[in-house]
């Protein structure tokens, strides 16, 4: 897929809880075909200690309006200074980057998020929905405020909480949510985005039930086009690029990534 | 149109803008942003003897105005790249050069061999001076007599244009430029990236896995200018100048200071275009102060 730098104006920017922002961008050309799972790299203007630019995936696409949603979080100068964006303000951005999730068709499928592991996972229902799946979202955080816009997946399918202090939903760690027990063997396909602890633990389990089970890697990146060799995650085939190998990646490629033993997670941050 | 084509030895680049190793992969990963062909050159990232995985992750820390990087010359070995990336480089007209590296002379010697029968490639860059390999690299450019001896050994088998990339982890660079130099260097290039550190205090632990990295970007750029003036004033032969060059005025600095030519590195990361934007900021520069000929910018420094 051809990758272009672009413009885009931003046309909102919604909080979501304290410390994350879902930022709407209007293309101000055509804006190109983007894939689940794929992500974009954003330049920070304003912040003189932000030199690099920021790697989101894409939330959200609708062509007809030509915009874009990115859910980013606000963990460094970059971020905030961009979850400080305002309407009418340009933004340069590199997209469409990387390889997407495969998509599933009149499947039983299951999407686990994990805190704003869950960026990728509207896009992904979204286009799964239009495949005549059959959708489950299981979204995790630590706490309520963490869980970011649970109501709004229901229009995909069935959604499911857990949180670890129990303030919504099942209490606890995602991978302990009881559907893990009760109803994980009739699912087709994992699809999964959060911490690596959590994506690890998830895909223990689909391993364990043979499902295959597609995990989206976050790891610190440069350039975002394969040019730096910074974001290398280890594979069976040696060291591969998160930016264009992946970000998604069947889990069973990753090195240390298969089980013997079922391990149990945090979803931190 | 002022002539803006410059002379590295026998290397005839149409333009002095050039990208560094290492931070443009092997051309084609920015075919999407610029016309790779109107630079007047690319330097594809090392390639060594053998396959290598490179550092483990992670291998980035970023810094005010730049960055660390720890990737440790991963690539796929000599033999991969004649085979397999060389025939690609067959939609580029303008000069392509090959960064050169291993952990021993010899390693050296047999990559350098094996470049020099590849017609597309004009020139080898001798990568003297990586600092993220434990045996090798830096090892051969911070002393005269192992920069000798590699740029010695590698003259004897290459026949074309062999530039010493230098670094500036040394008491003086121009020591070591004027030892290259008379080792039988066409021309040298420099700096490669400063060594550095990072931390994460929270976690009381190095961001880089091997701890220290190569500071790279804007930061390093008041040092690299200062080296290659340095350089520029003690060696007869052409001067390439890198370091933290992102816009059109850092290169015609560069150019004044005394380099022929310039690489544009880790601003490739931010900007893929950013070759192109410093090209046509050349272009204005000249027609502004009604410069002809890119040449009379070469060290033209007034002191």
């Amino acid at each position: 897929m051809k990758k272009h730098l672009l413009d885009f104006e931003l046309i909102s920017n919604q909080s979501l809880n304290h410390n994350h922002n879902l930022l709407g961008l209007r293309c101000t050309s055509a804006l190109p075909a983007i894939t689940p799972g794929q992500f974009v790299e954003v330049r920070v203007d304003g912040s003189p200690s932000t030199y690099l630019r920021r790697p989101f995936s894409v939330h959200r696409v609708d062509y007809n309006s030509n915009t874009m949603h990115l859910l980013i979080k606000s963990i460094g100068e970059g971020t905030s200074r961009l979850a400080s964006l305002l309407p009418g303000q340009l933004v340069n951005i590199i997209l469409p980057l990387g390889q997407g999730f495969p998509l599933d068709e009149n499947k039983n499928v299951l999407l686990v998020g994990g805190g704003c592991g869950v960026a990728p996972l509207w896009f992904l229902a979204s286009e799964l929905k239009k495949r005549n799946n059959n959708i489950t979202m299981l979204i995790g955080g630590r706490t309520n405020r963490d869980v970011l816009m649970p109501d709004a997946y229901t229009q995909f399918g069935n959604v499911l909480v857990s949180t670890e202090d129990g303030s919504l939903g099942e209490r606890g760690m995602v991978t302990g949510h009881s559907f893990f027990k009760d109803q994980v063997s009739g699912i087709n396909t994992v699809y999964c985005c959060g911490p690596d602890g959590m994506m690890k633990a998830v895909s223990h389990i689909a391993e364990k039930f043979r499902i295959p089970c597609y995990v989206s890697l976050e790891n610190t990146m440069a350039c975002g086009m394969g040019a730096c060799l910074c974001c290398i995650v280890d594979t069976k085939q040696g060291h591969r690029c998160v930016c264009t190998d992946g970000p998604v990646f069947n889990s069973l490629e990753l090195k240390g990534w298969s089980a013997e033993i079922e391990v149990g997670c945090s979803i931190d941050q | 149109m002022a002539n803006l084509s410059v002379n590295i030895h026998k290397l005839k680049l149409k333009n002095p803008v050039m990208t560094a190793s290492g931070t443009f992969g092997y051309g084609e990963e920015f075919d999407d942003f610029i016309d790779v062909n109107a630079l007047g050159g690319f330097i594809v990232k090392a390639t060594t003897l053998l396959h290598r995985e490179g550092n483990p992750y992670p291998r980035m820390a970023e810094t005010p105005m730049g960055m660390l990087n720890a990737v440790g010359l991963q690539n796929k070995g000599i033999d991969y790249f004649v085979d397999t990336i060389y025939p690609k480089f067959a939609k580029y007209s303008n000069c392509i050069v090959a960064n050169v590296s291993d952990s021993t002379v010899e390693g050296y010697v047999e990559v350098a061999s094996k470049m020099n029968a590849l017609p597309n490639i004009s020139a080898i860059e001798l990568n003297i001076s990586c600092p993220n390999v434990k045996e090798g690299g830096m090892a051969f450019g911070t002393s005269c007599p192992s920069a000798i001896a590699v740029t010695k050994a590698v003259r004897e088998v290459y026949d074309k244009t062999l530039i010493v990339k230098l670094s500036p982890n040394v008491t003086s660079i121009t020591e070591i430029a004027l030892a290259v130099e008379e080792a039988g260097a066409d021309a040298v290039s420099l700096i490669n990236t400063l060594l550095g550190m990072a931390i994460d205090a929270e976690k009381r632990k190095p961001v880089l896995s091997t701890v220290t990295g190569g500071l790279s970007g804007p930061a390093i750029k008041p040092v690299a200018l200062r080296m290659v003036w340095q350089v520029a004033r003690a060696v007869k032969i052409p001067v390439i100048g890198i370091g933290g060059i992102s816009t059109a005025a850092d290169a015609i600095e560069f150019l004044l200071a005394g380099a022929s030519a310039i690489q544009v590195g880790t601003a490739n990361f931010v900007d893929p275009a950013a070759t192109i934007h410093i090209l046509k900021g050349i272009n204005e520069y000249m027609e502004r102060h009604k410069i002809n000929d890119i040449n009379e910018l070469i060290g033209g420094l007034i002191l």
